[in-house]
């Protein structure tokens, strides 16, 4: 069936992949979140060990999910690849250096002879969940503002904005208020998932106060997050967008993501039920006292995700536009690897469901008693 | 042609070497001792005795230490190949991409999602479950390992690939020819055995410290045990895994080998140098000795290079500039050709732009006549193609005594262990000691050589490296090299102390 499949289908599908396995971290970014108010919730060192010991026994996965997002655009995507993370360098590597303290922090924590102390390594949980987050809300943000760089023949990318003299490749990402209000809106509502995440993984029975808390938390992060929600949406709605012709020339089109949600009602389907069940997923956490609401909340997530990232590459958009030289813009059919390449890899992903099958598997047994405060003191514990 | 600032391509390519190396003090620690962990998780399931469980959780300590900073310094390096080298992954991401996709796929999340129940599930899931885990950790780590290697033997001996002139870059058209490449096959046996060698190492090093101090005397010798079995087999296999690995390189990169000899010379029958001092003013060509001193076995590098006890090995001297009887052709020759090819393919994309079909289809079969030869037009002298001798030369040296020497000291725990004196060998103890120290400088040797041998390629005779970096200034990789340097020594720095710590704790039942 693969075999049959042509190039420009494999492209789309790749695309589809791709934003799966970006969706998929959106909403792993609970780990983040939850690491953003540890110092919030915690009032007690042993409600700091409940949230981090819970938050540690994931904190893998976000992190795996993001290099396997990596891995996915590098070998379906080069030129973005290479024209992204060579050209706006400085976002990633700051993105990078707030998941490199993230990764020794649970581990390190709390453990004698440490070095750097405890508040250290949670204040590297912090930025990782602050700096990393923002920033990588505002990369997704050029998807739809544009950056600025120009490809030579040879594809070598050149970066171009400078600032008191100075290139910030890929900085100035932040000064545009829709990428920043889109990277605000992914720490609020990660800090959402994080507090929905921990009122379901811990046993409050003995820490009634952190149980309240925490569900105060969901309703104030989400709150605080909807006039970013609402200033990107509209934004979207209104905005111009960078479409090309059925020669591959791009051009700026009035309300062309307006247009792309029209013309794909499926995405439209996507953004709207993945709204709602965030949305249902706060609503039944603070007004039914459930300890279920990360579970529609992060489904929604990862549908408002999709519809995000596929919003700016279907229907003849470029999903990766310069604002410099339009027509260095990239599109998921001059990005692509080869029809070889893409049909090997589809191949390969059709492992995927196996992964996810045994993540989940593992999950549930892992998941299937709550974290209690006896196990925080007697066993394994961050 | 390219600009190429030279200055900007040492900091890349520093930044580059610092990175990979500090995630490299790491990774091998977590390819043996989780299969350690395995095997001894695997006892305590199988004898039900509690001594194991605690042994099995005392090096699960130390694993999970090593474990967090080998994924932190690991996630950079997948990464660094778009942030600083974007014109090496956009010329060979159709090929280069696949494997750290599949890597990301099958190997991280198989680590990552059984990681939380080796260490978390001792009471959350039954014994075998957990011991299921743990292999399963053990398998995820080591497959992560295939899928880089394969990566980086494609690096060093690109196969299963064309060059399409149209989309400027190298697309692979043969998958089973890039994963089951000879020099992958080699490099991961080689490697991944490396990392059981030092990870057994390691686990000498911390048992022989227990007994000098005496403590925890039963639990050293049942781990020196397990250990030394491991890394006796795993040495060996070393061994062999090294031969055919310098075989692939006598084969594929004739000047690696040169470098890796210090020979200048070809010679016939060629001789393996045991040990030498390598005359750093020595340049190609020129009539100074190679070795102020040089100690050779006779025979040997021919029968390593070729399988011949009297077959010619050439020198560095005859790669660059020729050798018409071996039908060596000059790099001065291959030079004037990738010039020749470059030109043209800016004639072929020049043509095609301005839709001149003539002009292209012309440019086109003068480009394919000289298309292998493409990397060499980027080299601006004949020279430029030989690798640093001395650093090649002395890092194969450490690597090579240091492999031969740990047989024999495994060979030496096993047995004094089994005969229950092994405290009581003062003279073998302090070797042990020092064995983790020693496995660490063998293993980054053996990368120094695989790595700074090959220069100055990315991809061999396609690409050199000073064309691969991203278009970025020296300032910014000063300032990123710099922020890797502190933040990885911080983190170094800590995780020696965790380790010595825990180290000194000792494990649970003995406290």
């Amino acid at each position: 069936m693969i075999g049959s499949l042509d190039y420009s289908t494999l492209q789309q599908l790749w695309w589809m992949i791709c934003s799966i396995v970006g969706a998929l971290f959106l909403f792993l970014t609970f780990v983040q979140g939850g690491q953003t108010l540890i110092w919030q919730l915690a009032k007690t060192d042993h409600e700091t060990s409940l949230i981090v010991t819970s938050l540690g026994r994931k904190w893998e996965m976000p992190f795996t999910t993001l290099v396997l997002f990596g891995g996915a655009l590098f070998a379906a995507f080069p030129k973005f690849y290479a024209t992204s993370f060579g050209g706006a360098y400085w976002v990633w590597m700051l993105i990078l250096f707030s998941f490199i303290i993230q990764a020794v922090s649970y581990e390190y924590r709390k453990k004698p002879d440490n070095f750097l102390g405890a508040k250290t390594y949670e204040l590297f949980l912090l930025l990782n969940g602050v700096i990393g987050i923002l920033l990588i809300g505002a990369a997704v943000g050029t998807f739809y503002t544009g950056s600025n760089f120009v490809l030579s023949d040879y594809n070598s990318v050149t970066w171009h904005y400078t600032l008191f003299g100075i290139n910030l490749r890929g900085l100035e990402a932040a000064f545009s208020l829709f990428n920043l209000s889109l990277g605000i809106f992914l720490v609020l509502n990660a800090r959402v998932l994080g507090a929905l995440y921990l009122l379901n993984s811990i046993d409050f029975s003995k820490t009634s106060e952190l149980e309240s808390r925490t569900r105060s938390a969901v309703t104030k992060n989400f709150l605080i997050s909807l006039p970013f929600l609402l200033y990107v949406l509209i934004s979207v709605l209104v905005m111009d967008g960078f479409g090309f012709d059925s020669a591959g020339v791009f051009q700026i089109e009035s309300y062309k993501y307006l247009n792309n949600l029209l013309a794909i009602p499926l995405l439209l389907i996507l953004l709207l039920v993945g709204l709602l069940l965030v949305i249902f997923g706060v609503f039944i956490t603070v007004f039914k006292n459930s300890n279920k609401g990360i579970w529609p909340a992060g489904l929604g997530t990862v549908l408002v995700g999709l519809a995000v990232l596929c919003l700016p590459a279907f229907n003849n958009t470029a999903f990766y536009p310069s604002k410099f030289d339009l027509q260095s813009s990239l599109s998921i059919y001059n990005a692509s690897s080869s029809y070889f390449t893409l049909k090997t890899m589809s191949y390969v992903a059709l492992g995927i469901p196996f992964v996810l099958a045994y993540v989940v598997y593992v999950w549930k047994l892992m998941d299937a008693k709550k974290l209690t405060s006896d196990e925080i003191k007697n066993e394994e514990a961050y | 042609m390219i600009d190429i600032d030279l200055n900007m391509v040492n900091w890349a390519r520093a930044q580059f070497a610092l990175t990979a190396m500090y995630h490299w003090l790491f990774v091998p620690l977590t390819l043996g001792l989780s299969f350690l962990c395995a095997f001894f998780e695997s006892i305590y399931v199988k004898t039900g005795k509690n001594e194991w469980k605690a042994i099995t959780k005392f090096w699960m300590t130390l694993f999970g230490i090593n474990f967090a900073i080998g994924v932190a310094t690991g996630i950079i390096l997948e990464f660094e190949f778009g942030t600083n080298w974007s014109n090496y992954s956009w010329m060979v991401g159709d090929i280069f991409g696949a494997p750290l996709a599949i890597e990301g796929i099958f190997a991280f999340f198989l680590e990552a999602t059984f990681f939380a129940v080796m260490f978390f599930g001792w009471n959350r899931v039954s014994k075998k479950f957990h011991l299921f885990s743990t292999w399963m950790v053990a398998i995820g780590s080591n497959l992560s390992a295939v899928w880089i290697l394969v990566a980086n033997a494609w690096m060093q001996n690109p196969v299963g690939m064309a060059f399409n002139p149209t989309t400027t870059r190298f697309e692979m058209v043969n998958f089973a020819e890039v994963v089951f490449n000879p020099v992958a096959v080699a490099k991961f046996t080689h490697t991944s055995s490396s990392g059981f060698l030092y990870a057994s190492l390691f686990v000498l090093t911390v048992s022989s410290w227990y007994l000098i101090k005496g403590k925890h005397l039963e639990m050293a010798k049942k781990s020196i045990i397990v250990a030394s079995v491991f890394g006796l087999i795993s040495s060996v296999f070393v061994v062999f895994t090294g031969d055919q690995s310098a075989f692939d390189v006598s084969q594929k990169q004739p000047m690696k080998l040169a470098a890796m000899e210090g020979m200048y010379k070809g010679e016939k029958p060629a001789g393996l140098s045991l040990f030498g001092i390598v005359n750093g003013d020595k340049k190609p060509g020129d009539a100074q000795d190679a070795f102020h001193l040089n100690i050779k076995f006779p025979f040997v590098l021919s029968y390593l290079a070729n399988r011949s006890f009297d077959s010619f090995v050439p020198g560095i001297d005859d790669l660059v500039y020729g050798n018409p009887d071996e039908k060596i052709e000059s790099v001065a020759s291959k030079i004037e050709k990738g010039k020749q090819a470059i030109q043209d393919l800016a004639k072929f994309k020049n043509a095609s732009k301005n839709k001149n079909s003539q002009l292209t289809n012309e440019a086109l079969v003068n480009f394919k006549e000289n298309e292998k030869y493409l990397g060499y037009g980027y080299l601006d002298s004949s020279e430029e193609a030989v690798p640093p001798v001395p650093l090649t030369y002395y890092a194969f040296r450490v690597m090579f005594i240091l492999g031969s020497f740990f047989p024999l000291l495994f060979a030496a725990f096993l047995f004094f262990t089994m005969k229950n004196t092994v405290a009581e060998k003062k003279w073998l103890l302090p070797f042990g000691l020092i064995a983790g120290l020693l496995g660490i400088f063998a293993s980054q040797s053996g990368w120094i050589v695989a790595e700074v041998g090959r220069q100055p390629w990315a991809i061999k005779g396609l690409m050199p490296v000073k064309v691969a970096t991203t278009n970025l200034t020296a300032g910014n990789i000063q300032v990123t090299f710099a922020l890797f340097l502190i933040v990885f020594t911080l983190l170094l720095i800590a995780e020696i102390k965790i380790m010595l710590k825990q180290i000194s704790i000792g494990p649970e039942e003995t406290k």
